[in-house]
């Protein structure tokens, strides 16, 4: 039993927690930056208006995985650029020398002598930036979905009523909305799950990296040698997750009945008359 | 003139003491290549490099910190100043000298060995050989007329052969062969021995002449005193 | 080195024809261009392979849900449970993991069985292999895309069918099926989108890139390790993925069309991305 509790182990087991984490990061950031991108397609500017249709499409595209290896490595680039510009303007090499990224000692985030776990969080900052940016343009198209399904009366009531665009929109529209966009959310959410894995991609030690490293073949310079039992471990993983999605589908199921309630839609109906 | 060389040497010396005492050095290895290097059950890098690393460290009053990188990118990410310093098992050779500058080997040159299943002759070392990628040995391959197939991480490279994905793999004798004393006699050696190693060093980026001096220095002192034979003979027998 | 002699060099390098060495050193724009373009045949292949087998187990599998048979109902809705519900990046891990597995089990059965598991060795192959879960695992996606069209399959259908006399086979074929793709269709288009797109993870799970024969991602990632530069890889490969998955959706709204050109204009199912095409699906199936 002791095999079960080293330090590696525990390290393992700390690892749901980063996935956990990164979940309960991602998923309101990724609420917010949806709610913004569907707020930009329904915008009178026109710039603006772009800017939300590529930002909702581009995800559509390309594949997640590409933005996920992508985003981080732009970003940890991009604030080293910045931070070099400012903290060593006097340097007049070029930054990218050849193959090379070489920015001065003092811009080099975080610092090289931060210690290791200043290091890890950062790198699963940048992670969880990705999956945000990735997750929130799913979020705005199902958002954007949800709006363009309330009823248009609803609406024009709003209007005759002599409200203004702006209440219609935030005491009419985004109201009414979620129970339109329950749905595609919960599905999204049930994806976000099935994403965490790509942490590994990442560089995180997350589970896949803990159960790769636990389940390799040990040799007896380790204190308990076996033979490679990755598959082992990965059937946890698989366990895990198959939990993880199973428990939120019946969250989003009762959520769903809740949301329902006073809308007028065929589930408000049927709410209602369960009932009387 | 003579004024500036003073000047300079003044510079060097203090930059060089004031920093020698408070820099922080990051090691990057790649934590899948016992006995050089892995990771223990406490999660630490441990092994013949963790050891004679902290004790370069201790000489030379860096403060170190250990961290762990896929060996494919090792070396980029070393230009790129994410660590500052490599000590994963890794030869010195001209090829990777273009990229980044070694210190002196702290390890002579380990032979490579053929890694198959019992009851293969020699015949495999021609056909279908693994070797983890970037390596000499999947240089020395190219060169020859086996069928290369590159994996990432050594322990990859092993699963191949135990399955029968390849016929053999080259590799490292001394990782070879806590492999194939594990294996219950399913895992032998074929062939002699190839020597295409000229030696371990730790590798720095070109422009860090600090360090390559601390440690080089360091090094020097520990093969002198025996200390270095001595880690030596407990890691590799 | 010009550009075409880079096309001819490297343009099927993922196939294993030319050089043993990938570009290193100085890498131009070209050879990004070319190489990741080269990778594109892998996400190609298995993109199309796996969603022409998948679709007729998803059928299959549809059908064994909707059956009123448990010992149907239960093993294609658990199927359909686990590889839904698991990450296609552990599915890949625990694949390869297994396939590796395979032949010492194939060994110790009996020797007579040798030629059986020295093919077993194509399975550790990305080309088979990976493809093999691509193909389940799209299955499955999309058996719960029939499934639920099929559960919407109007009652007033199948009773003029009975009227008509049909039953079993002939029923399905001419009635239930074509109604049910027609439903089914534009969440389906989603789901090969993402499938397309979920093929990048191939070489990044467990499958080993032979002789660093990979995909359009295997490469972009490939140059962006060498140069430290991702501002160009990755847009390349992006641009690629943009191109194919236009041309996908075109494929994919012509058969559209087909499945609805018997219907008034106003009846048909809009491929654009319509309100009701968004609330029911915009569930990027990605894995």
């Amino acid at each position: 039993m002791c095999y079960l509790t080293t330090v590696k182990h525990s390290m393992f087991y700390w690892s749901f927690g980063i996935v956990l984490a990164l979940l309960a990061l991602t998923a309101p950031a990724a609420l917010l930056l949806g709610f913004l991108g569907a707020m930009a397609k329904r915008s009178q500017v026109a710039v603006v208006r772009w800017i939300g249709s590529i930002y909702t499409s581009m995800v559509r595209g390309i594949p997640d995985i590409i933005f996920f290896m992508f985003v981080p490595i732009a970003l940890g680039q991009g604030i080293e650029y910045v931070r070099h510009k400012i903290k060593c303007p006097d340097v007049t090499e070029p930054i990218r020398q050849g193959n090379d990224f070489v920015v001065c000692a003092a811009a080099k985030f975080p610092l090289g002598s931060a210690d290791q776990w200043v290091h890890q969080t950062y790198g699963f900052a940048l992670a969880t930036v990705a999956f945000a940016f990735v997750f929130g343009a799913f979020v705005a198209n199902t958002i954007d979905g949800a709006m363009r399904a309330v009823p248009a009366n609803q609406l024009e009531t709003g209007h005759a009523y002599g409200m203004t665009r702006r209440q219609v929109f935030w005491r009419i529209l985004v109201p009414q909305m979620w129970s339109y966009a329950l749905p595609g959310l919960s599905n999204l959410w049930q994806i976000l799950i099935k994403a965490t894995p790509l942490l590994f991609l990442l560089g995180v030690q997350d589970v896949v990296y803990w159960a790769r490293e636990l389940g390799g073949s040990k040799t007896s310079r380790y204190e308990y040698p076996h033979g490679d039992w990755r598959l082992w471990y990965f059937m946890v993983l698989l366990v895990f997750y198959l939990l993880m999605t199973w428990g939120s589908e019946k969250v989003f199921r009762r959520l769903s009945t809740r949301f329902a309630r006073g809308q007028a839609t065929q589930a408000g109906q049927q709410h209602l008359e369960a009932k009387a | 003139m003579k004024k500036l060389i003073i000047g300079l040497a003044l510079a060097v010396c203090a930059s060089g003491t004031a920093m020698a005492q408070e820099r922080t050095v990051r090691i990057g290895t790649e934590g899948a290549y016992p006995p050089y290097n892995f990771i223990n059950d406490n999660g630490q890098v441990d092994g013949f490099e963790r050891e004679l690393g902290d004790r370069l460290c201790e000489m030379t009053g860096f403060n170190c910190t250990w961290v762990t990188n896929d060996w494919d990118t090792i070396i980029p990410n070393l230009v790129a100043g994410n660590y500052d310093a490599i000590m994963a098992g890794m030869s010195i050779t001209d090829a990777r000298k273009e990229m980044i500058s070694f210190t002196q080997r702290y390890k002579p040159g380990d032979p490579s060995s053929f890694l198959a299943l019992e009851g293969a002759d020699e015949s495999v070392m021609t056909g279908v050989v693994a070797a983890q990628s970037n390596t000499i040995q999947s240089s020395y391959l190219a060169d020859t007329p086996a069928t290369l197939v590159e994996f990432p991480t050594p322990e990859d490279m092993v699963a191949a052969v135990r399955n029968g994905e390849v016929d053999a793999a080259l590799a490292n004798s001394a990782y070879l062969s806590d492999v194939i004393n594990e294996s219950g006699g399913r895992l032998v050696f074929v062939g002699e021995p190839l020597d295409i190693a000229d030696g371990v060093g730790m590798g720095l980026r070109q422009s860090d002449n600090e360090l390559r001096e601390a440690f080089d220095a360091a090094i020097k002192e520990l093969e002198d005193n025996g200390e270095l034979q001595v880690m030596l003979d407990k890691w590799f027998n | 080195m010009s550009c075409l002699q880079t096309l001819s060099e490297y343009g099927l390098r993922s196939l294993g024809h030319g050089p043993r060495l990938l570009p290193r050193g100085d890498i131009t724009l070209c050879d990004q261009i070319v190489l990741i373009g080269s990778g594109m045949i892998w996400n190609i292949y298995f993109a199309v392979l796996a969603l022409t087998l998948g679709f007729f187990l998803a059928t299959a599998l549809a059908l064994a849900k909707n059956s009123k048979n448990r010992l149907l109902r239960a093993p294609a809705t658990g199927f359909i449970f686990v590889f839904r519900g698991s990450p296609l990046f552990i599915q890949f891990f625990l694949a390869y993991e297994a396939f590796v597995l395979l032949p010492r089990a194939g060994i110790e059965i009996d020797l007579l069985f040798v030629q059986i598991t020295a093919e077993t060795r194509w399975l550790t192959r990305a080309a088979a292999g990976a493809l093999i879960v691509l193909f389940l695992n799209t299955s499955a996606y999309s058996a719960e895309i029939f499934y639920g069209a099929l559960r919407s399959v109007p009652r007033g259908d199948l009773e003029a069918a009975d009227a008509y006399g049909m039953s079993g086979f002939s029923r399905f074929r001419k009635i239930v099926w074509p109604t049910m793709m027609r439903l089914a269709w534009p969440s389906y288009t989603n789901e090969a989108i993402f499938l397309f797109h979920a093929t990048t993870l191939v070489f990044f799970s467990g499958f080993p890139a032979w002789q660093q024969k990979g995909d359009a991602l295997y490469y972009a990632r490939y140059f962006a390790d060498q140069t430290f530069n991702p501002f160009i890889p990755y847009p390349i490969a992006g641009a690629y993925f943009i191109l194919f998955t236009l041309i996908l959706i075109m494929i994919f709204g012509k058969i559209n069309n087909h499945l609805n050109r018997h219907l008034a204009r106003e009846q048909r199912i809009k491929m654009k991305l319509s309100t009701r095409f968004y609330r029911r699906n915009a569930v990027p199936s990605l894995r």
